[in-house]
């Protein structure tokens, strides 16, 4: 459903995305791993067109989306920082989105699911990190859409929090969505994850099951795999 | 018998009345005087002749003796026949003209023509008349005590060279200038050798120069005059004793412009006066013995501009209010005054709320003196730059000098009623 | 484009600077009109006020909240809404707040004190204008300011020197020139000059109205065609209009490319 062709991106003088091919198939939850700047949050931003590409396509459903905004409508985005207009308040934003998107919503089940009610009236600029992570994963999952992009979507959150966010992304899976993750947190990547994506110095390295890089590295859990992907590399 | 002798009476009352009371003489279409040159060479002294309304093309009239000569609504006489000849020439004492339309003047660069001459005449009147596209409109020479009241004046004049004054009075004495209105011209109102006269609430607007002219003209007075719009408002020039009271100069706007002029004059005195909106309210060089008092400046792009030497003037009471400029000089000035005025750009206190300013004003703005020497740099006036200049020139003067200076600012207007 | 409009609009509309710049104004007008007593002179106080400050103030919040509400900006983006939508509405949200601020912390008072029933109305509504234009300007500049530098102290110190030399040295170095210049006819080069900087430009149109009598005084036959007839003002407006497009252009432009 999301491929990418040759995509290259510069910042200046760094080369970031040196000429990435990836396909994603629909339906199931994708993990994407690299180290610190290996281009992860640069290939979900060009998805998202907030990074414009140097070269290259990106096609979803086999139409190139590069410079246009329309397709976002089938997009939900959970951003890494969570940051709103500091003098709105939760139930203002929660409104505001939905007037950008005029689409169905199920933010009441969310809002109960993550027991928000407290905080509606509260302004956005006096919610803790944890509860501002709440709401920012509210705003993501209140709309049914086919694409589900999460950059670390575990920040913050305590322990039942992150069982309920397992669920929600289960449930997407579930209904075939396709969910693509950054994170950190290797657990939940073997917890989730369908399929892994390894990015390395702007390229795919590896793309497969948790099983076949285990395999291919000849390691007992995924942490251990990537860290032996990264000592050779150096190496 | 008694009654005989009343009824001769009678009858000779009845005969001899029209010479005895000199009734007027009619001209008219169908009188037994149609033309008004006609009834005046018939005139007796002391005759009064009435014109009927109507046109008369007629011109080169010359009166040379005592009459009347009084128009009837809508009488009209027209200069625009042949002949470079003034419409009406008054030579003799004790005339009055009165109520009379004098229209079209030839224009010609040799003789002045006028619409109404009045040349070595003494006790004339000239009286709620109106003078319409002339070149000269009302012309006095060498005349003495005369009044010219209620008139209005007016041309289409496009270039100084080509047009006339509205009233010009020439060595004369004791003229009463009052009430009329004067407009299109070149000079509204022009006297030239003029002596203890009087110009009193006069309207001269939209002059091609000035609304009011002085030159060489001692002891005149004007007071409760409007001038505006004029191409340079009111000249005065090498006159002596001139009293200029309550007069309104307004609009005058131009390269040249001027509410007031005064140049080479000597004991002025210059009263409770309102200059509002001129592109310089007064304009000063080489004058003498000014006293400039109660006047009020309002808005003008220059209250005062001082050029060439000016000595003992002293400005005391005015009131200076959103001028661009209070205060621009180009020489030096010697012996002036300023004194108890009010300078809307004041910026000190009155601790002791005497209604006196505690500390000295100094109207003079480094920025008015950067614009003498660059004209253009006008175009920065108000800006924050300027503001910040004319501060530290204010804290630590080193262009402005220290000796123009009003040590005794006036913390209200002195004049709002004016 | 509207509900981002909206969007920052409610934002600032509660934003405790919005009231605070309002109630300056607020404040402003009446001290103003009570020490002057008068509209007139209240009026010409107030044109430094308005010349300085509501550039300097749409600087300052432009650059604020263009770095302040960054995150917000990225939580947009990734909504489907077009680029331009965004910045525009942001743009057009925060300017009218402002201006909205001017317009209505100014026109309290001197409604109160009876400016629609006296002379001075067009005076008064020009100067209105002049802050109008001024805000617009200025907040697109420090827009496109802040677009150009991600570092937010770079971006506040570029402002501020913007700020400070359309303001002040900018008539400086002109007043300068003017006087190096002398024997040169100068008119023609001054009024470009003038054009050049929109500070200078607003001063011009208020000079248009309240000095009118000394801009008449300088003899040049430009000056006397671009100050004597409509042609000062339709200029000058068309002009500021230019610097209003201009600069949004770019906003628009810059915010094409821009990588988040």
């Amino acid at each position: 459903m999301l491929s990418f062709e040759k995509l290259h991106k510069s910042f200046g003088k760094l080369h970031v995305l040196q000429g990435l091919d990836l396909e994603i198939s629909e339906g199931g939850v994708f993990a994407i791993l690299g180290p610190n700047g290996s281009g992860k949050t640069t290939l979900i931003k060009s998805v998202l067109g907030m990074v414009i590409p140097t070269s290259g396509k990106i096609l979803l459903d086999g139409e190139n989306v590069i410079g246009k905004w329309e397709y976002r409508e089938n997009i939900s985005y959970l951003p890494q920082i969570a940051n709103f207009p500091a003098n709105m308040s939760v139930k203002e934003l929660i409104e505001s989105v939905k007037g950008l998107r005029q689409k169905k919503s199920n933010e009441h089940d969310l809002i109960a699911l993550f027991e928000l009610e407290p905080f509606l009236d509260k302004k956005l600029s006096n919610l803790s990190g944890g509860t501002k992570q709440k709401v920012n994963i509210v705003l993501t999952f209140m709309f049914e859409c086919p694409l589900i992009i999460l950059d670390e979507p575990t920040t913050g959150l305590d322990p039942l929090s992150l069982v309920k966010l397992k669920r929600i992304i289960a449930d997407a899976k579930d209904a075939g969505k396709t969910i693509l993750v950054t994170t950190h947190i290797m657990s939940l990547v073997e917890e989730i994850a369908d399929e892994i994506v390894f990015l390395l110095d702007g390229v795919i390295y590896f793309q497969g099951s948790l099983a076949e890089i285990e395999e291919q590295t000849e390691q007992s859990s995924l942490e251990l795999a990537i860290a032996s992907i990264l000592e050779k590399e150096k190496a | 018998m008694k009654h005989a002798l009343a009824g001769f009476f009678f009858l000779a009352f009845v005969f001899f009345a029209p010479t005895i009371f000199a009734s007027p003489t009619r001209v008219c279409q169908t009188c037994k005087k149609r033309t008004i040159g006609e009834a005046i060479r018939q005139a007796q002294p002391g005759d009064e002749i009435l014109i009927a309304k109507g046109v008369y093309y007629e011109k080169g009239l010359i009166i040379d003796k005592a009459l009347t000569l009084r128009g009837e609504e809508g009488a009209v006489i027209d200069g625009s026949g042949k002949g470079d000849k003034t419409i009406l020439r008054v030579e003799a004492n004790k005339v009055t003209i009165e109520n009379i339309i004098f229209r079209n003047v030839t224009k010609n660069h040799v003789k002045d023509l006028a619409a109404l001459k009045v040349h070595k005449a003494r006790n004339f009147e000239i009286l709620n008349s109106t003078f319409e596209n002339v070149f000269f409109g009302i012309m006095i020479e060498k005349s003495k005590k005369g009044r010219i009241e209620g008139n209005r004046v007016s041309s289409k004049a496009i270039s100084q060279g080509n047009s006339g004054n509205g009233i010009h009075v020439w060595h004369s004495s004791k003229i009463d200038i009052r009430k009329n209105e004067v407009w299109g011209v070149r000079d509204g109102i022009y006297l030239e050798f003029v002596k203890k006269s009087k110009i009193i609430d006069n309207k001269s607007h939209h002059n091609l120069r000035y609304g009011l002219h002085f030159m060489f003209s001692n002891h005149d007075e004007y007071i409760g005059n409007e001038f505006y719009k004029n191409g340079a408002g009111v000249a005065v020039m090498f006159s002596k004793f001139i009293l200029m009271r309550k007069n309104y100069f307004h609009d005058n706007w131009g390269s040249a412009s001027y509410g007031l002029l005064l140049k080479e004059i000597y004991d002025a005195d210059i009263e409770y006066n309102v200059f509002e909106r001129n592109t310089i309210a007064i304009n000063t060089e080489g004058s003498t013995r000014i006293n400039a008092r109660n006047n009020r400046f309002l808005a003008n792009g220059w209250a005062l501009k001082v050029a060439g030497a000016c000595y003992k003037n002293i400005y005391t009471k005015n009131d200076f209010i959103r001028n661009s400029f209070d205060l621009s000089y180009n020489s030096k000035l010697n012996d002036n005054l300023f004194l108890g005025n009010y300078w809307g750009s004041y910026t000190g206190y009155d601790l002791d709320r005497d209604g006196v300013g505690d500390v000295d004003h100094r109207p003079v703005k480094l920025f008015s003196y950067i614009v003498n020497k660059t004209p253009e740099s006008i175009v920065l006036l108000r800006s924050l730059f300027v503001d910040i200049i004319n501060f530290s020139e204010k804290v630590s003067p080193v262009f402005t000098p220290d000796e123009i200076v009003d040590s005794k600012p006036a913390m209200r207007e002195n004049n709002a009623k004016l | 484009m509207i509900r981002i409009l909206k969007f920052s609009f409610a934002d600032l509309a509660r934003s405790r600077w919005s009231y605070i710049y309002f109630a300056f104004y607020l404040v402003l007008g009446f001290t103003l009109l009570f020490l002057n007593e008068s509209l007139g002179k209240a009026i010409v106080t107030l044109i430094n006020v308005i010349i300085v400050l509501t550039p300097l103030i749409g600087t300052m919040f432009g650059t604020m909240y263009y770095y302040n509400s960054k995150e917000f900006t990225e939580l947009l983006l990734a909504q489907p809404v077009k680029r331009s939508t965004i910045f525009l509405g942001q743009y057009l949200g925060l300017s009218l707040s402002l201006s909205g601020s001017l317009v209505v912390g100014l026109g309290i008072p001197f409604f109160v004190y009876g400016i629609t029933k006296s002379g001075e109305i067009w005076d008064f509504g020009l100067l209105l204008v002049a802050g109008f234009f001024l805000t617009f300007i200025f907040v697109a500049l420090s827009f496109n300011i802040a677009l150009s530098n991600e570092n937010r102290i770079k971006g506040f110190g570029y402002s501020i020197l913007m700020w400070l030399f359309l303001a002040v040295i900018y008539d400086g170095l002109f007043l300068l020139s003017l006087m190096v210049f002398n024997d040169y006819p100068l008119d023609k080069a001054s009024l470009f000059a003038t054009v050049l900087n929109p500070i200078d430009l607003a001063r011009i149109l208020v000079l248009l109205k309240l000095d009118i009598s000394a801009l008449l005084g300088y003899t040049g036959a430009v000056f006397r065609k671009f100050f004597g007839t409509q042609l000062g003002l339709v200029t000058s407006f068309t002009i500021l209009i230019l610097w209003v497009v201009l600069p949004v252009l770019r906003i628009v432009r810059k915010a094409k490319k821009k990588d988040f």
